[in-house]
């Protein structure tokens, strides 16, 4: 599914990355632990976080996820926005919690990393 | 391709800065023009380098070596050392703090990310001596 429908699931505010909302997502992962999603690859990957921390972005860049959507409403600070704008890494947030927001993905069709279409 | 060795300072506890060393590696290797997967096995490595010194160690330095044959992350610190690395390489074992833990870190798996991805992984540290972390890997065919 496109990032532009995720952000219609999940009703979520755009706050980085309005452009690239037709890009593909070809699966979703949700953590709060960064060495978790620095297992693997995660091209094409959202991934869902409660965690609001400038190691969220840094992680995300890292692993080459596709976009970040923080969950239960969580509003990024100015030095997240910067380092997600800096990279172009789209970045969203959600009012849903993480194990509501990950259920709506799931029953629209969006699967987890080990059920990736290309794998 | 070019000899590059390039050394960068880490903080200790610097949590604002943290990983920005290894976000700029990154960028450099992209620069250069390595293969996607090969960027993103040293990055993850740099990086759970980096946070290792910024959560455990005292002062570091993260040294990138890149040479026709190998990519090389070296890290060196002035911390406490790693008191027992064999069981600092087991999964879920982990010193971190409260603080730590709520970053996203601390949960074990580190050094065994690192040695999931590196090619070869050499720790040399003794408590109170600091720690010397160089993580290689292999570069084209």
């Amino acid at each position: 599914m496109t990032l532009s429908e995720i952000k219609e699931i999940l009703k979520a505010d755009v706050i980085v990355g309005e452009h690239r909302l037709d890009m593909m997502i070809q699966a979703g992962a949700g953590s709060d632990l960064m060495s978790d999603l620095l297992r693997g690859p995660k091209d094409g990957v959202v991934v869902l976080s409660g965690l609001n921390t400038l190691q969220v972005i840094r992680t995300a860049l890292i692993a080459g996820v596709a976009a970040v959507v923080l969950v239960r409403g969580k509003r990024p600070g100015t030095e997240m926005i910067a380092q997600a704008r800096a990279h172009d890494l789209p970045l969203l947030s959600t009012p849903f919690t993480m194990f509501t927001a990950c259920g709506r993905l799931f029953r629209q069709g969006l699967r987890g990393v080990e059920q990736k279409p290309s794998q | 391709m070019p000899h590059l060795s390039k050394s960068f300072a880490i903080k200790a506890r610097d949590y604002i800065r943290g990983g920005d060393v290894s976000i700029q590696i990154q960028g450099l290797l992209k620069t250069i023009g390595f293969d996607g997967n090969l960027i993103r096995r040293v990055s993850v490595c740099a990086y759970e380098a980096e946070m290792n010194v910024v959560m455990h160690g005292g002062d570091g330095t993260l040294t990138l070596i890149v040479d026709t044959e190998a990519i090389v992350i070296d890290v060196k610190d002035e911390g406490p050392g790693i008191e027992n690395v064999e069981l600092a390489l087991q999964e879920g074992y982990s010193t971190a703090s409260e603080e730590q833990r709520e970053l996203g870190f601390g949960a074990g798996m580190g050094l065994p990310n690192i040695q999931k991805n590196a090619d070869d992984l050499e720790i040399a540290s003794e408590k109170g001596e600091g720690t010397h972390v160089r993580i290689s890997f292999a570069v084209g065919t």
